[in-house]
């Protein structure tokens, strides 16, 4: 029997090439005659372009061509558009580059196309642009308060949208049964998403054929192609191939159709030589859209022994200045549905205002939504159980939903398929020593040292999404992935896929499933993906939806290679196909292992088709579209425990335990590495990471000088643990893991250290939890203390 | 981003990098390059031409001449923090070299460099004032040495003028004890606030601050015995990360540590 791959932890066979530097990004690529593009980048966030001379950059020898707004608008350019409509959506032009006004830093005013990108660079200091500059507005409370500057003049008063979700009436008569409610106004803030690749763009036009290729920094190159092609540039889809090769890192932040990629497929066309544009990291801070910054208000209806009722969440969700391509989903559909957590809400409700704000894009960022309404959930309840006086872990055991409730209807719109958090909880509790630590913590108090203990008990929605729910909702677009399996004469599979990875890790996980599904060995498996031309349709990588859904897609097409090789089989052997078994990588008649054919005999014949047959096509390849039924729902427990130095208000990670369920695992090592990373990436917004807009719409943080990146000595060594709960409706039950590090350590890390600061009286303060912030409210405390000694 | 255009220059001497100083007033020199060429990427800065003066035969590495350590401005911070001469004759520098940037900048950035460039939240200024070093300065008219009280002139401005280039950092070979107390931008890992304390052979104390203020300084409340409010805020940067007030606070916590270790 071959040895089962499924669960095994395999190295990444990608990793070789990405450590070695041998890997093939975007800006690896040079082409014959190719020339470079700088972008000329509003200093300003709001302001009107008066004029632009461009004849100074134009004479800098090597300057090949300067493009304007007015230069695309004029050829028929189209402003870029959203992914998802909301009933009643306001909508502004978001130009590739914008003709008469800026609305962030950043925003694109002109693009410079020159020999070299040293020229480009030099030229963009030479562009006299004329700006009227305009009041602006940076936070989305004060872009709605009366008065507040108008970003849009289609966006009265700055709402994008007004959505809620839930039902008010049902969520009031809990409020009126509550023997308590509790209140926490909380700022999830802002994060730049700070990718290790920088966004790159090549574009290359052939004059024979009208065709152009874009090689691009994309999560999802199909939908970049249907966007610049059907709705930006009108070119049809034969004629625009998205290649996007080895990309280093997206979290989200590569799923979006920018500016530059239509600048440089108008460039290419227009100079007809290829174009390249890659980021500078100044420029990747003012222009990769940007996550989180939402304004919330959350009460919580509870009950005296701890029972919740119901959740009212009021949120203000900074949008920045354009709908990029899912901004309206992510505070919305990703983020309200999940407000139900764990626990058993007898109502909800949720009301989001979304808002156009002179900043960054706000988009979907590692989680995406879910972090966000984690946040606010766990956040909440572990407020409830303090001032209650109860434990963190007790009011959650008494409120989860039990393993028989599932599926489990939550009062925001969400059916959970399955789950099981009290087994994942306990688990998470003894890696910990919970009982110990929280009397070590007592101990300590009274020594002057100040740890705190965070729980989170999360949950997510993802493997997106039903294709049919999510057009309901507002979705430009399909949720299902593509896969397609080619076996070779030689019995090499090929496998393609929708599915796109920058990062995940794909190629060695995914030709683990298909070499159990065919029996064959896991180095002749062969993962394509990040090719329009090479590729089926698919619709990419975001909310952890590459194993629940493309994997998926993978598998039930290695299904159907298996269905035809026993019929090829059965005729070789002159046996029924009925008879037939797929055992030891071979297919026989079955409980006869000498009357059988190998893989490669059967590939073999399915490409001569010599003796075939003769209702059967030649050729050994399925093709399979994936729709999900439902979403998955992994969930865990994390716990984190935080040391704060009351001298300095330092607020240091010392201890983190999670345990996830994700159903079953691929390959562990590729899991762990998921929450590694998401673990380090909400550690970092809970205590290190801030974006900054000054008073005058300034983005001060927008250097690694300022925006601290969590590192490796902020980290510690996770105590990971599993449980394994699989989904009901796919055909490995995988769920996602992409997410979920992230969208539980924020919470976890903020609990801990509110549980830290408890005894100086701190209920709330919001995140991150920087030095001075921590010291401010030790130091005010002491000094209360002081005056009532 | 791209620096603008720039000549470049490598000399052998310090007598060829002094003549190209002359030939070029524009120019900068250019040692480890760690914070010189970020600042050029950002066009920040935009010197017409740099002089490479990281080669220059005898401008590198650590010696004892008597009771004085010589130490060559080209010197990398790496080479100093591994230094057994300045282990056991001046400890707070390995201790401070080791706390620099990160094994790149270290490998590269030399401590010549690093003085002359006086970023305000360097970590060498301050020992450098406690250790009551002096530097060697070097121009077509001949050789000055400047005490460290009277080196660092403000926030990246020292006392090197123009045509001049240090050439070396002589540091007396007196310390009884020293610690270095670093309460680093989580960021950048530049100092926010650093104190250096140094206690001399001859028995008296000579504290120092850096990262807090314009410039570092000396901390004479502390080295006179005092614990408490060593500096004032209204003296203090202030920042986004950092208020002045916070500033001074971690003043007194650094020194007190420092202090706990010497």
């Amino acid at each position: 029997m071959a040895e089962k791959m499924f669960g095994k932890a395999l190295k990444r066979v990608e990793d070789p090439r990405f450590i070695t530097g041998t890997g093939n990004y975007t800006d690896d690529i040079a082409v014959h005659g190719m020339v470079h593009a700088a972008m000329v980048r509003s200093p300003y966030p709001h302001a009107k372009i008066k004029s632009i001379d461009s004849s100074a950059a134009l004479a800098l020898p090597g300057v090949i061509a300067i493009l304007t707004g007015k230069d695309l608008v004029g050829a028929g350019i189209n402003p870029i558009p959203t992914g998802w409509l909301l009933p009643d959506l306001k909508i502004s032009a978001h130009h590739a580059i914008q003709p008469e006004e800026v609305n962030h830093v950043g925003d694109i005013v002109a693009a410079i196309i020159a020999e070299t990108r040293a020229i480009a660079e030099d030229a963009v200091a030479l562009v006299d642009v004329d700006y009227d500059v305009l009041e602006s507005v940076s936070l989305g409370s004060t872009a709605l308060a009366a008065g507040a500057v108008q970003v849009h003049p289609e966006a009265p008063g700055n709402l994008a949208f007004d959505w809620t979700i839930g039902d008010a009436a049902a969520t009031d008569a809990e409020f009126a049964k509550a023997d308590k409610i509790v209140k926490l106004e909380l700022r999830n803030h802002r994060l730049v998403p700070n990718a290790i690749e920088p966004r790159a763009s090549l574009a290359e036009y052939k004059r024979a054929g009208d065709e152009y290729t874009l090689h691009t920094t994309s999560q999802n190159p199909h939908i970049h192609r249907v966007m610049i092609g059907a709705f930006v540039m009108g070119i049809p889809e034969h004629k625009l191939r998205i290649v996007s090769p080895d990309v280093g890192g997206g979290f989200g932040s590569k799923i979006f159709q920018y500016p530059e990629e239509v600048i440089v497929l108008f460039a290419a066309k227009k100079v007809n030589r290829p174009v390249k544009w890659t980021a500078r990291r100044s420029e990747s801070f003012v222009s990769d859209a940007h996550g989180r910054d939402h304004e919330t208000v959350a009460e919580a209806a509870v009950m005296n022994d701890g029972t919740l009722l119901a959740l009212r969440v009021n949120t203000i969700a900074n949008l920045g200045a354009y709908l990029t391509t899912f901004a309206p989903a992510v505070p919305t559909y990703l983020y309200g549905t999940l407000l139900n957590g764990t626990y058993k809400w007898k109502a909800i409700h949720a009301h989001v205002r979304g808002v156009y704000t002179n900043t960054v894009g706000v988009d979907a960022y590692r989680g995406a939504g879910r972090p966000e309404a984690t946040y606010v959930v766990e956040r909440i309840v572990s407020t409830v159980a303090r001032e209650l006086g109860m434990d963190p872990v007790d009011i959650r055991r008494k409120n989860f939903i039990q393993p028989s409730e599932f599926p489990y209807q939550t009062p925001v719109a969400l059916q959970y398929d399955s789950g099981n958090y009290e087994p994942a909880m306990d688990m998470a509790l003894e890696k910990l020593g919970y009982k110990a630590l929280r009397a070590k913590q007592a101990e300590m108090r009274k020594q002057g040292k100040y740890i705190g203990i965070g729980v989170c008990t999360y949950l997510e929605a993802c493997g997106l999404a039903p294709s049919a729910l999510v057009g309901s909702l507002g979705a430009q677009a399909g949720q299902w992935e593509s896969a397609l399996v080619r076996v070779a004469a030689t019995g090499v599979v090929e496998v393609l896929t929708g599915s796109h990875s920058h990062g995940q890790g794909h190629e060695t996980a995914f030709a683990q499933v298909v070499a159990d599904e065919l029996q064959v060995p896991v180095e002749h498996v062969v993962l394509v993906h990040g090719d329009t031309a090479r590729l089926p349709h698919g619709w990419g990588s975001y909310g952890s939806r590459s194993a629940p859904v493309g994997l998926s897609a993978i598998t039930m097409a290695c299904r159907k290679i298996t269905d035809k090789a026993k019929k090829i089989a059965a005729h070789l052997l002159e046996a029924s196909v009925e008879d037939m078994e797929h055992v030891d990588g071979k297919y026989q008649v079955k409980g006869v292992p000498e009357r059988s054919k190998s893989f490669f005999e059967v590939a073999l014949m399915a490409h001569l088709a010599h003796n075939y047959p003769a209702d059967l096509e030649p050729g050994l390849e399925a093709t399979h579209f994936y729709d999900p039924k439902n979403f998955v729902y992994p969930f865990g427990t994390h716990l984190a425990v935080v040391e704060v130095d009351a001298d300095t208000g330092r607020t240091k990670l010392i201890r983190y335990v999670c345990v996830d369920d994700c159903g079953p695992i691929v390959n562990p090592l590729i899991v762990e590495g998921q929450v590694h990373g998401g673990v380090a990436q909400g550690m970092g917004q809970a205590l290190l990471e801030n974006t900054v807009y000054d008073a005058s719409g300034q983005l001060v943080s927008g250097s690694y000088l300022e925006y601290t990146m969590p590192r490796a000595d902020d980290m510690v060594q996770l105590e990971i643990g599993h449980t394994v709960t699989p989904s009901p409706h796919n055909p490995l039950g995988l769920k996602g893991i992409g997410e979920a590090g992230t969208i539980a350590s924020t919470a976890a890390v903020a609990n801990a250290v509110i549980d830290a600061l408890e005894p100086f009286g701190v209920r709330h303060m919001d995140m991150p939890f920087t030095s001075e912030k921590v010291w401010q409210v030790i130091h005010a405390s002491q000094l209360a203390q002081a005056a009532d000694d | 981003m791209y620096t603008a255009e720039f000549d470049y220059k490598k000399v052998s001497s310090v007598a060829d990098a002094l003549a190209a100083l002359k030939a070029h007033p524009d120019a900068k020199l250019l040692a480890g390059g760690h914070s010189l060429i970020p600042t050029m990427k950002l066009r920040l800065a935009s010197p017409s031409a740099l002089i490479d003066v990281s080669s220059i035969p005898g401008l590198k590495g650590i010696r004892l001449e008597g009771d004085v350590i010589v130490i060559g401005a080209m010197t990398t911070h790496r080479d100093i923090e591994h230094s057994s001469l300045l282990k056991d004759k001046c400890p707070i520098l390995p201790e401070q070299a080791a706390l620099i940037g990160d094994p790149m900048v270290r490998n590269k950035g030399t401590i010549g460099g690093s003085l002359a460039h006086a970023d305000p939240a360097a970590d060498y200024p301050a020992s450098m004032l406690a250790l009551g070093a002096k530097m060697k300065i070097e121009s077509s008219s001949g050789a000055r040495v400047v005490t460290a009280d009277d080196f660092f002139v403000g926030m990246f401005q020292t006392a090197v003028a123009e045509g001049e280039m240090l050439t070396e950092i002589h540091i007396p070979a007196n310390t009884k004890s020293s610690a270095y107390e670093k309460f680093a931008h989580p960021a950048s890992r530049y100092a926010i606030v650093g104190v250096a304390v140094v206690k001399h052979a001859d028995g008296t104390t000579r504290a120092a601050l850096t990262g807090a203020g314009a410039s570092a300084v000396r901390l004479p409340k502390l080295e006179a015995g005092s614990i408490s409010s060593l500096v004032s805020a209204a003296d203090l940067l202030s920042d986004n990360f950092a208020s002045a007030e916070y500033r001074a606070h971690l003043v007194d916590v650094m020194a007190k540590k420092a202090l706990a270790r010497v």
